[in-house]
């Protein structure tokens, strides 16, 4: 699935991710006017590390436990019966559950947007949010549904031959964003 | 996987923690205030039951409707098979209707099986119980509550039953669950003891992958789950034991003889229990009596399978279809 790195290049290094996650945070009590209700749902497997992240910076500015969960998509993906049956992610919803609050979705790449529209599919078997916002670590574009982020890492202007990677500490080792060519034409996508 | 499931003892080890892990998943759904998925929208499964069943079709269609499926129930009785129809040409009328899946339960051992392997029909055939053969489903259940119980629903992820000390008890004889129960406890690592009076014991157990015992007393403290069948009346056209309090009394498990497992150690039943032959009421009620979480788990098991034989394009087939030499 994902394409060796031998020739992809480093677009984001570790202080990055960590500067843009803490932007990010500050975006987040900015515009719910200091989180008071906010519930991260990390997408796994990347988003589920990233939204921990998000809600540790979270804490630290608003100096409040931040609700933090993950938010499986498999069983809504619309391209289910276009591939063998994916092994299953786990969906932890926080205990107070969703209904009423603003859920910000976290995503490490946001790209056709089909991730997304099944998440909103899931989110909304599970409860009735005030409001459900986007967070994502990056961007690259090429969008195939009326979908966008409202809190983006970084915008990377991508061609559809490329490959973009997200490495981080929790799952890979390191932190990385690594844009690199595609190997094969069925090759990853988010 | 396979393209079908017809037997546990298909089941590659990898095949079985995969689908237990996939069934944690799918119990979690039965906690949300909607429970159903989108997944298989728009696949047609039939329940094609030649035998009287009540909680596993109502289990099985459970976790279809989870999933969204549709389904049909196809029940012998009062159908064209009374009328003198042959599963062929039942299996034929159904795939014309463009079925998806086929769940089939059959008195005959080897139905299913035919049924797959035939050329009839090109759906996905599901084995709920055929003979005294087989009930994979089952099995899988109880291997999902004995992880559970004995592992640990989150630290059991990924894992098997490695070492585990399962006994099995009562109609070895007539119980697909029994021999079904040894081929996956076998193959996810577990110990499995089988206690039956030796009219209750097949032919050929001494060539099954698990030690057999005739005394139950000796067998309890050295088991971390103790498995108790039902005697099935209705197939015991011959005298198996003198009276049924004499059975009752060597096999059947009540308070003391419990007192008797370790600490930690589960008793199990598939259902439907006959309180006061193989269980008294005290075990049946007791904390340790896992047989109402059996049938939950049962839900999630068979959404875990049809997931992973229909939830794709194709199950990574690992038999060719039609592979029956003629």
């Amino acid at each position: 699935m994902d394409t060796q790195a031998s020739d992809a290049r480093p677009v984001l290094e570790g202080p990055d991710i960590a500067r843009v996650l803490t932007r990010i945070a500050h975006e987040i009590v900015e515009r719910a006017k200091g989180a008071d209700d906010v519930v991260l749902l990390g997408i796994p497997t990347r988003g589920v590390f990233l939204a921990q992240r998000l809600a540790a910076k979270l804490e630290e500015i608003t100096d409040r436990k931040i609700p933090v969960g993950s938010l499986d998509i498999t069983m809504y993906r619309d391209d289910l019966r276009l591939q063998p049956p994916r092994a299953l992610a786990r969906t932890e919803i926080p205990g107070d559950g969703v209904d009423g609050r603003l859920v910000v979705l976290v995503d490490d790449v946001l790209f056709s947007g089909r991730t997304i529209r099944a998440a909103l599919d899931a989110l909304s078997d599970i409860g009735r949010p005030r409001a459900v916002q986007l967070a994502v670590l990056v961007d690259r574009g090429h969008r195939e549904l009326p979908i966008r982020a409202d809190y983006v890492g970084k915008n990377l202007p991508t061609s559809l031959r490329e490959t973009v990677k997200v490495q981080l500490a929790e799952e890979d080792g390191r932190d990385t964003v690594l844009l690199g060519a595609k190997r094969t034409a069925t090759g990853a996508q988010h | 996987m396979q393209r079908h499931l017809i037997s546990a003892a298909d089941l590659t080890r990898d095949d079985a923690v995969l689908i237990l892990d996939t069934a944690e998943e799918m119990a979690r759904v039965a906690d949300r205030p909607i429970k159903k998925l989108p997944t298989l929208r728009g696949r047609t499964i039939v329940n094609l039951f030649f035998e009287d069943s009540t909680r596993t079709r109502i289990s099985f269609e459970a976790a279809e409707k989870r999933l969204s499926a549709d389904v049909i129930n196809f029940s012998a009785k009062g159908s064209s098979v009374s009328k003198g129809e042959s599963l062929k040409d039942t299996a034929q009328t159904l795939e014309a209707m463009g079925v998806d899946a086929v769940v089939i339960r059959h008195g005959a051992s080897g139905a299913p099986y035919r049924l797959a392997n035939s050329g009839w029909i090109d759906a996905a055939v599901i084995n709920a119980g055929d003979g005294t053969h087989q009930h994979p489903t089952q099995a899988l259940l109880d291997a999902f509550t004995m992880r559970r119980r004995l592992v640990g629903r989150d630290a059991g992820l990924g894992q098997d039953l490695d070492g585990k000390r399962i006994t099995i008890v009562g109609d070895i004889l007539h119980g697909r669950v029994a021999r079904s129960n040894v081929d996956l406890l076998h193959t996810l690592g577990a110990e499995v003891t089988l206690v039956a009076p030796p009219t209750l014991l097949p032919v050929g157990v001494e060539t099954w992958p698990c030690e057999v015992s005739y005394d139950l007393d000796s067998t309890l403290p050295k088991s971390d789950a103790v498995m108790m069948l039902r005697v099935q009346r209705e197939r015991m056209n011959a005298a198996f034991f003198p009276t049924e309090r004499e059975y009752s009394r060597r096999y059947g498990l009540d308070g003391d003889r419990m007192a008797r497992m370790p600490e930690h150690a589960i008793v199990m039943h598939p259902g439907p229990m006959v309180r006061g032959m193989e269980i008294t009421a005290e075990v049946a009620d007791s904390e340790r009596c896992t047989a109402i979480e059996q049938v939950a788990n049962g839900v999630s098991i068979r959404m875990a399978v049809l997931y992973l034989l229909l939830g794709g394009n194709e199950p990574a087939v690992s038999h060719p279809r039609n592979t029956e030499e003629k």
